[in-house]
């Protein structure tokens, strides 16, 4: 472009990177994103598929196990009442959060890169949330009685604990649900319309039709519409932190040394956020190689990722380093006692140095800018923090837990068979549902990423007729402008 | 060939880019039209303002809903756990529904107990205005519809792809077989066709 040629008096503007790679057209884009569901699946796609299935029908067996022996198949008792399910819970709870940050937050300060990756993220937030559902449904013992958690009375008139955190966890948890279920579908009705279009008459058009709603595009619907996206970006906003911050209130409320800390809120979204985004990249990294969509999914989307783990990472650290402070700082004895043992001499400190290594040290490799543009590297990293994040809620629940007040009742928690194949059959359900998920639907929300096209903006060809001028400048505050060079 | 009824419903154009499809809105606009719309795969930053559309009303709907939501998450939890409307002197709705009040964690029984009941306030609100977004925009967009004139157009599918339309309706005042297709010519439009529909 000329506007980016230098000449005395002028200022030299740096264009921004491209969201989409060598000017793909509107056409290209809906035809490489709905091949993907048209189109025979790849034969990888079957080599993942098959084993999900079977992983889904292990945690099924191991949840029937359960509710026909009972919840002490599960390895907690006194003191570790809480050990794996309630940290599967917080795991998979936060693995959700990243999808609404890309969905809801990076839409409010209008970070347009976020289209490509919103789709999926939000798609793995439903997911998440349903595979984090489950845990504290069985983990009430008899899972017929879990409608009890449900706003009504029970036969006594004894309503819930509307006091409790628990229950403040309920309402958290299933509006958050439900609240993703709407944005998610909101988005998607434009693009199942795309997908109705162009199918041929049948069941699948039938389908693509009915819940595309018969949309048809008109910019009297788009207005509402546009609105109706804000509003929910919006609530979803305080909505993801309020998450994170009641199931941090699970515990931060309790006495328990080690949980009782008002840190934990802001804490638990930060580690949220973090864990989330290294989920969306583990999957969208494969997804773009396989699918072909290096040009939607740009090593400048890759980067951006790596830039918010590293952020949120090092959030997590300061957090980390402020607990231990706060228990040497507080002079409480049983808070100090309780990070001595997590961090020194307790008996699960090797969980503690997992977590400290693959949550701190392993995202600082992201300072380096070609440590971002290497896959390799950031997947890596992912997977550490993947790993990373399910230690983090291990130690703060079970390291918890098994050294309470009272030394005798001390016990080292031992997870069963049955906790580690459960918890391995969720990730079963989880894949199996994502790729349920690239099977049948838009994975990349097809007209966001049309609408961030430089040709989408209704003023792009005025540009071509007179350069770029001064007053655009206005537009875009958030440019590079270099200083005009010397003459 | 078949002696189906047809009623007119309106001029269907079809334009080359974003930018055509702008400039075409704003002499639609300006000629004084009222039933029409434009049709594009995404969004058109600007193009209310080319259309002279005004704001949506949908997030006072939305407000209406959160506070729906907030009362409905105060009146359930001080029913239930407060002698707050009794103290008010509408005891009677705590009599509505039989209630066994428990008392735990040593919080107070009256309406002093409030911070408590924060959390659940919060969600219900947000709850109940996400999904007065999601039925308020159907309501004000008129979907879920199973049909449609419109999509008896062979060139009108193309607008989820990379297809830009204006589609002026024949109930619009200013409506006129000549003059309408004479503007839309005009104003840069291809593929002019009368759309109709079958009764």
């Amino acid at each position: 472009m000329d506007a980016t040629a230098s000449t005395p008096n002028t200022p030299r503007i740096l264009e921004r990177e491209p969201l989409v790679l060598n000017n793909r057209s509107y056409s290209w884009i809906t035809n490489r994103i709905c091949g993907i569901v048209e189109n025979k699946q790849p034969a990888l796609w079957w080599i993942l598929f098959v084993p999900s299935v079977l992983l889904t029908g292990l945690m099924v067996f191991c949840f029937t196990y359960l509710i026909s022996t009972g919840v002490g198949v599960w390895g907690q008792k006194q003191p570790v009442a809480w050990a794996w399910d309630i940290t599967n819970f917080v795991f998979w709870i936060g693995i959700g959060h990243a999808g609404t940050l890309i969905s809801a937050i990076l839409f409010l300060t209008r970070q347009k890169w976020r289209t490509s990756v919103n789709r999926a993220a939000e798609a793995m937030t439903i997911f998440a949330v349903m595979c984090a559902g489950l845990f504290p449904a069985f983990h009430v013992g008899r899972v017929w009685m879990v409608w009890f958690l449900a706003p009504v009375p029970n036969a006594n008139s004894i309503w819930q604990n509307f006091k409790s955190p628990l229950l403040w966890d309920v309402f958290a948890v299933s509006t958050y649900f439900s609240v993703s279920l709407v944005f998610w579908f909101l988005g998607l009705v434009p693009d199942l319309a795309t997908l109705r279009d162009r199918c041929r008459p049948g069941l699948k058009k039938l389908l693509y039709g009915l819940f595309s709603l018969g949309w048809r595009g008109g910019n009297r619907h788009w207005s509402h519409y546009e609105t109706a996206y804000m509003l929910l970006a919006g609530l979803s906003t305080p909505l993801v932190l309020s998450v994170h911050s009641v199931v941090s209130f699970d515990f931060a409320t309790s006495v328990v040394p080690g949980w009782h800390t008002t840190i934990f809120p802001p804490y638990f979204v930060a580690g949220a956020i973090f864990g989330g985004f290294a989920m969306v990249l583990t999957l969208m990294i494969p997804c773009r190689r396989i699918y072909g969509l290096q040009d939607l999914i740009t090593p400048k989307h890759i980067d951006n990722m790596a830039k918010i783990i590293l952020l949120t990472g090092t959030i997590v650290g300061y957090a980390y380093c402020m607990e231990i402070f706060v228990a040497y700082y507080s002079a409480n004895q049983f808070e100090s006692a309780a990070f001595t043992m997590r961090g020194l001499t307790g008996p699960s400190t090797w969980a503690y140095y997992f977590m400290f290594s693959f949550n701190v040290f392993a995202p600082q490799l992201f300072w380096y800018r070609p440590f971002r543009h290497n896959l390799w590297v950031v997947m890596f990293v992912c997977m550490c923090v993947n790993a990373g994040m399910w230690f983090e809620r291990y130690v703060i629940i079970a390291t918890s837990l098994e050294r309470h007040f009272m030394p005798g009742a001390w016990q080292v928690y031992k997870a069963t068979w049955v906790d580690k194949y459960t918890f391995l059959g969720t990730f079963g359900f989880f894949m199996m549902l994502f790729l349920l998920f690239l099977r049948f639907l838009p994975v990349i929300a097809i007209g966001e990423v049309k609408g961030v096209l430089p040709q989408s903006n209704p003023h792009h060809d005025d540009h071509a007729e007179k350069g770029i001028q001064e007053e655009d400048l206005m537009d875009y505050p958030d440019r590079h402008v270099a200083k005009p060079a010397a003459a | 060939m078949s002696t189906t009824l047809k009623r007119v419903h309106g001029y269907l154009a079809e334009f080359d880019s974003v930018h055509g499809l702008y400039h075409a809105a704003e002499q639609v606009r300006d000629a004084g039209y009222s039933k029409w719309d434009v049709h594009s795969p995404f969004p058109i930053h600007g193009m209310d303002a080319a259309m002279g559309n005004p704001r949506s009303k949908l997030p006072y709907l939305v407000f209406c809903g959160g506070l729906t939501g907030t009362a409905t998450a105060f009146t359930l939890e001080t029913i239930t756990q407060t002698n707050f409307w009794s103290h008010i002197g509408l005891g009677f709705l705590e009599k509505i529904i039989e209630t066994y009040p428990t008392i735990v964690q040593a919080k107070p029984a009256d309406i002093w107990t409030i911070p408590a009941f924060f959390p659940i306030m919060f969600e219900l609100t947000i709850l109940f205005s996400a999904f007065t977004t999601l039925f308020g925009l159907l309501a004000l967009i008129g979907l879920p519809r199973w049909n449609h004139p419109l999509f008896a157009s062979k060139n009108f599918p193309k607008f989820s792809d990379d297809g830009f339309f204006v589609c002026i309706e024949a109930r619009d005042p200013k409506f006129s077989q000549e003059g309408t297709r004479a503007l839309l010519e005009k104003a840069g439009g291809r593929n002019i066709e009368l759309v109709e529909d079958e009764i």
